[in-house]
């Protein structure tokens, strides 16, 4: 084996490659050879850090030096500088790493303190495409300890104690599910992965099948040796092309080195996994949906019982879960169901993922132990509102999900208290909205997404959500009543009580939580015919300050339907009348004196 | 959706393609939506000639085809322009201005989501969470990402690819 002298891991997740990490790599690769580099120092082409607003990254070992937003041009000093002279180059070092004259570890900053990673374990920190790697940190060593040492109900006994629930948002414990499975009668069975991540906003499982294919393989393996299964389908997006590909190459390296296939570990255990690519469809995240899908047929829901443990894919039972869940897997079997137990609140054991977006500074992915409140979430580890704004409000759950409003930011986040407060754990994605977020405009953002997914099988969701879309639409444009929002609140409920599965169930949630915590909003659109926010177009008005206009007529020359008007040096008016509320007059006032309210 | 004015004019070389595509998969159980996946990178979209051949091909109602491909929107009846033009308008995108971002391109481009231009150069999708939620706004043309956009950024974006 090749002996280097540092290594430089890069991340190769989606946010990063969006930002041209690809690039980079390739710059690296060029600069080592023309500094005669190439054997001392390795690179490795990682899955996600978690700190997304930052890439690229790099981080270089041994000094542990985390270089963010890299560009090519940087790329070059790095190699002379860094690698060549042993000079640090602090310029493009991740500010909060610096001290004085040394650096923080990458543990020690706020983003990544109060985290802590299990299902992220391996995530930019080995490289994904090469299955030695995975194994030098303890990979398969569970499905050895499962397949040689321990009886079936051994290891559902395991998975029940550790108190493990659905990471996909339901929050169903996983060790039952796999005991129903396993006591479910059938010639033949099937574990399958749920990886069609829908939820707008939120790329958990994602990161963790491009970080860490090898862990979701092996979970499936075990879980398939469990309930007596050995044939697996992971069910994942098209959207996501570095996941599936990263887990074509890990299947096949497993299916090398005998890790699937015959006879795994000479223990006479059969198991195979095969890919399934979604093709665009929200409702295919609902379980029975999915199996549907899997089918080949249109993903459309059927009532349950029966449960797809009983009765599912091609009529077998079927055990389904979610990439974060059975990311926790090989964790608990090493490490015990006590350990697993220590982490996490009463109810809600171990950790979980989210997605953190939307107005925060530190956008990317988090890992947290359950019960840590909102506003360590938002304030600690994501640094706050940007440009000094305030927060309004968190939404968890995606569009079954609600907004968490300002002061119940100190709840603890686990299952149980979010469905308290209104809103669910989801499959974590967690948006942060601020005063420039109008929450009526985000409930009919949600409702168009459901209208849109709505898979049209049952009534109370094909029509119930057009209709619901259509009241808020005649909210926002300034024609609602006070009834409508007693009408609303009502079909909320008679949709949630009679929707053929989730996505219907759950639909109203962006509504109904709005509605609970933003009431006061809703009726000034309603009563006062005015977005708060300033987002709803037709409410918007835009005037002119005349203590701030200087009378340049800039405005008045880029309006394009000539609806500004008055003197030179004098200030001018707009006539709302005319007004096309485009906003050009507000982006080419340079004093500011322009005013949409 | 009867938007298709474009006839269709698939090559002898991706019916043989798609005949492959089809031999392989015959027999497998749920083989539509491979193959449908396939047949789509092929033809880059999947007209109604295309889903009778694999109607045939497969043994499976037309019916059921077209009802598969409608259901599913990763699946276009309509063909796609050179340019792909996608808007995510995932929640993190939307929260940080993509819907203006969307709307700018429809003004420049004088075509609605899910159309393409005349002269077959650019196409229009509103996706869903690209998963680039650190950059948001986000949009995508072919494979380029263009990430913190505002509204001003787009006419000059597009401009590259119109020469």
């Amino acid at each position: 084996m090749d002996m280097f002298r540092g290594h430089i891991l890069c991340c190769g997740g989606t946010g990063c490659t969006s930002s041209g990490c690809d690039a980079i790599i390739k710059e690296m690769e060029v600069q080592l050879a023309a500094n005669g580099l190439e054997k001392e120092f390795k690179i490795v082409k990682t899955g996600c850090f978690g700190l997304c607003a930052l890439g690229p990254v790099m981080i270089i070992y041994p000094e542990g030096a985390f270089y963010s937003r890299v560009t090519t041009e940087d790329v070059k000093e790095i190699v002379e500088e860094h690698l060549l002279k042993g000079r640090v180059v602090k310029r493009l070092l991740y500010a909060e790493t610096v001290e004085e004259d040394t650096i923080k570890s990458l543990n020690e900053v706020d983003f990544y303190k109060k985290q802590l990673r299990v299902a992220l374990r391996n995530c930019g920190v080995i490289n994904p495409e090469d299955i030695e790697e995975y194994i030098g940190v303890d990979g398969y060593q569970a499905l050895g300890k499962v397949l040689t040492e321990m009886s079936r109900e051994e290891v559902i006994d395991i998975i029940k104690k550790s108190g493990l629930r659905g990471r996909g948002g339901g929050g169903f414990p996983t060790g039952m599910k796999w005991e129903f499975t396993y006591k479910a009668q059938g010639d033949q069975k099937y574990v399958a992965c749920n990886a069609d991540e829908g939820d707008p906003g939120a790329f958990m499982d994602r990161s963790i099948l491009e970080g860490d294919p090898h862990s979701v393989i092996e979970a499936m393996a075990i879980a398939g040796y469990a309930v007596g299964a050995n044939q697996g389908y992971i069910y994942i997006r098209a959207e996501y092309p570095i996941a599936v590909k990263r887990l074509g190459i890990a299947i096949a390296q497993a299916r090398e080195y005998g890790l699937l296939g015959k006879n795994i570990f000479d223990s006479g255990f059969d198991f195979d996994l095969e890919i399934r690519l979604g093709a665009g469809a929200f409702v295919c995240g609902e379980e029975t949906a999915l199996i549907t899908s899997i089918e080949g047929k249109r993903g459309e829901p059927r009532p349950r019982p029966p449960f797809p443990a009983v009765k599912g894919l091609w009529g077998k039972p079927t055990l389904l879960n979610n990439v974060e869940t059975y990311a926790n897997i090989t964790q608990i079997i090493l490490n015990g169901a006590e350990w697993f137990q220590s982490i996490g609140t009463e109810k809600s054991k171990g950790t979980k993922v989210f997605a953190l977006g939307g107005k925060i500074n530190n956008t990317g992915l988090v890992e947290i132990p359950m019960g840590t409140t909102l506003r360590e979430i938002v304030e600690d580890i994501g640094g706050g509102i940007p440009n000094g704004k305030k927060f309004k409000a968190a939404q968890t759950g995606g569009p079954s999900g609600g907004c968490i409003p300002a002061h119940l930011m100190d709840t603890p986040i686990d299952y149980d208290s979010l469905i308290q407060i209104g809103s669910m754990m989801g499959s974590g994605g967690l948006i942060v909205m601020d005063e420039d977020n109008c929450m009526v405009d985000i409930a009919k953002f949600f409702l168009e997404f459901t209208v849109d997914e709505s898979c049209g099988k049952c009534t109370p969701c094909r029509v119930g959500t057009k209709r619901l879309y259509e009241l808020l639409e005649k909210i926002t444009s300034g024609n609602g009543t006070m009834e409508d929002l007693d009408k609303m609140e009502e079909l909320c409920y008679s949709i949630k009580s009679t929707a053929l599965c989730g996505l219907g169930q759950t639909a109203p949630n962006p509504v109904l939580s709005t509605l609970r915590y933003f009431r006061d909003e809703y009726e000034a659109h309603v009563r006062d015919k005015v977005c708060p926010a300033g987002v709803c177009k037709k409410l918007v008005k835009y005037t002119i300050v005349a203590d701030k206009c200087k009378g340049c007529s800039a405005c008045a020359r880029k309006c394009p339907v000539g609806a500004i008007s008055g003197e030179i040096k004098s200030p001018y008016t707009i006539d709302t009348e005319k007004c096309v509320k485009c906003g050009v007059c507000m982006d080419t006032c340079k004093f500011g004196a322009i005013e949409r309210k | 959706m009867e938007k298709n004015t474009i006839p269709f004019n698939g090559t002898k070389e991706q019916e043989e393609k798609l005949k492959s595509v089809i031999a392989e998969h015959k027999g497998q159980e749920g083989a539509v939506i491979p193959v449908l996946h396939k047949a789509q990178e092929i033809y880059g979209y999947l007209p109604i000639e295309v889903q009778e051949m694999i109607s045939e091909g497969l043994d499976v109602p037309l019916a059921e085809i077209y009802g598969i491909v409608t259901f599913y929107t990763q699946f276009s009846i309509n063909p796609k322009g050179k340019y792909q033009i996608g808007i995510c308008l995932g929640t993190a995108c939307y929260v940080k201005g993509s819907g203006d971002i969307l709307e700018k391109v429809k003004e420049i481009l004088g075509i609605d989501v899910g159309e393409c231009t005349p002269d077959g150069l650019f196409s229009i999708d509103a996706t869903r969470c690209i998963g680039a939620c650190g950059l948001a706004p986000v949009m995508t043309i072919n494979d380029d990402v263009y990430g913190r956009l505002v509204v001003d950024d787009v006419a000059d974006i597009i401009k590259k690819y119109q020469q």
